[in-house]
């Protein structure tokens, strides 16, 4: 444990005086600023502010930590070559980059709401869940890097794979499931779509902010099923569990991958 | 100090290491020589426990090397290629490596002040030349005073000053006692270093010996002039 806190303690370092972490962080500022200042009421910023997080943060997560970790591929080796074991370096590498990733977002998208005076207006529980939800997909995407990375050595076919995938799950995916509604638009659906949303951890992070907005009746008959599943407890418990299973099933198969790889 | 037996490694259809039995005597210098892809980088890579899967073993001292690493601390690394966090100092990567070894035994700084690094040591690891990178690689593998030494292409990127510099290092290391393990092409650097070589061929020991035994046996004269014949002889086995 000692070694993986230091390890991520001066990756830490490294990246917080990055430009592209530091971009990031802006991005993000400006954007929510913007929205605050010009996109009318607290509600309506936090969900156009929701749209561009869900957009936003699986690409950026993606790329980012698979060109960073391309990157320290040599340093990663002489990093090994030390006392440590593979593990404790796994661990420190993904918390280094996840925890700069995560806080910077969240500081960047909560700070404009607390200049604003927002927070007061907006719905209570709302921009934690923003937040929360932001940072849960940033620990999900950064494992996903991880294991593109430890499985593929060639870095522009990992780096085309990392983006692929955003692609599925960010696009692709919801085109699927529109698809399926509308073939199987006469046949009671829901659990199938309900089962279909626990599959992505995109759509399940949307679902799980828009039914907290109060919107959930735009979605119609679909949203109001949706609504009752997820606010019972147990479709609360479901939804907790399916986003710890999608952070804790990437970061199992990043570390089995990394500490199967030939350096 | 090291032993290799048997040790083999595929890298898909391709064989890196092919049966490779070898051992590394303590308190000498041992080349270790070969045309590119003869699985030197391999080799030295399977002793520090980066290759994963492989058959045959790797012995330290005596014991398997394994996950555990404790055995690494006895062990100072110079990779081929030196490439650090961009934004760290050289100061900051020195000071990683020491809480990660705990290393509470006193360093040896020898080098920094030989090299005159120390303006360079508080600037980002980006700014600095590649020169100037390999010689703070140099430096870490030095560092911890470690029993033994795995040099991987040592002087590649140093001007002739700093390579006379380390290879002084090298042999005051060597009279104190310490092993080192080197790779390089410059065969003319192995000559005025080397006291053992391994000549690897397609991953598999041509030959492993002391230097006069390789120069007597291909009836050379120097060692660059044995291990182009044992190279040519190589190519055409």
């Amino acid at each position: 444990m000692r070694e993986t806190a230091k390890i991520a303690g001066y990756q830490l370092r490294d990246i917080a005086r990055s430009r592209w972490l530091f971009g990031y962080v802006l991005f993000f500022l400006l954007v929510t600023d913007a929205l605050l200042r010009f996109g009318g009421g607290g509600e309506k910023a936090l969900l156009s502010l929701m749209n561009v997080v869900l957009f936003v943060i699986p690409l950026v997560t993606l790329v980012f930590s698979t060109v960073y970790l391309y990157n320290a591929r040599e340093f990663i080796e002489l990093l090994l070559a030390q006392p440590i074991r593979r593990h404790q370096l796994f661990g420190g590498l993904y918390l280094g980059l996840v925890i700069p990733l995560s806080v910077g977002f969240a500081a960047a998208v909560g700070l404009p709401f607390v200049f604003h005076r927002a927070v007061a207006t907006s719905q209570p529980g709302t921009i934690p869940s923003l937040l929360l939800v932001g940072m849960i997909l940033t620990f999900i995407f950064t494992a996903i890097a991880f294991f593109i990375v430890s499985r593929s050595e060639d870095r522009l076919k990992g780096l085309g794979i990392a983006i692929a995938t955003w692609l599925l799950f960010g696009i692709l995916y919801d085109g699927l499931v529109l698809l399926f509604l509308a073939i199987f638009a006469d046949h009671p659906i829901e659990r199938p779509v309900l089962g279909l949303m626990l599959l992505n951890p995109i759509d399940l992070a949307r679902v799980a902010l828009l039914l907290q907005f109060d919107v959930s009746a735009l979605l119609g008959y679909t949203g109001a099923v949706l609504r009752k599943f997820f606010e019972t407890t147990t479709g609360l418990a479901i939804t907790i569990s399916a986003l710890v299973f999608w952070i804790m099933g990437p970061v199992a198969l990043g570390l089995r991958a990394f500490q199967r790889k030939d350096f | 100090m090291i032993s290799a037996r048997q040790v083999s490694k595929h890298f898909g259809r391709l064989s890196a290491l092919d049966a490779l039995t070898l051992d590394i005597a303590r308190t000498r210098i041992t080349a270790i020589v070969g045309p590119n892809g003869a699985g030197k980088t391999t080799f030295v890579k399977t002793i520090l426990g980066l290759t994963r899967t492989y058959s045959g073993s790797i012995e330290f001292d005596g014991a398997r090397v394994d996950d555990d690493g404790k055995y690494r601390s006895r062990i100072g690394y110079m990779p081929q290629m030196a490439r650090f966090p961009e934004n760290l100092t050289a100061a900051e990567l020195f000071a990683m490596l020491r809480d990660l070894r705990h290393a509470d035994t006193p360093i040896d700084e020898d080098l920094i002040s030989e090299f005159r690094l120390s303006t360079e040591l508080r600037k980002p690891l980006r700014t600095l030349s590649g020169g100037t990178r390999q010689k703070v690689n140099a430096v870490m593998a030095f560092l911890f005073k470690p029993d033994l030494f795995i040099l991987d292409e040592p002087t590649a990127g140093l001007d002739p000053i700093a390579s006379g510099i380390l290879k002084d290092k090298i042999r005051s290391e060597r009279s104190a006692g310490k092993t080192f393990i080197l790779t390089s092409h410059i065969i003319s650097e192995l000559e005025e270093l080397a006291e053992d070589v391994a000549f690897l061929h397609e991953g598999r020991v041509g030959f492993s010996g002391p230097v006069s035994e390789l120069i007597r046996t291909t009836r050379q004269e120097t060692l660059e002039q044995a291990i182009a014949q044992m190279m040519k002889r190589g190519v055409a086995a």
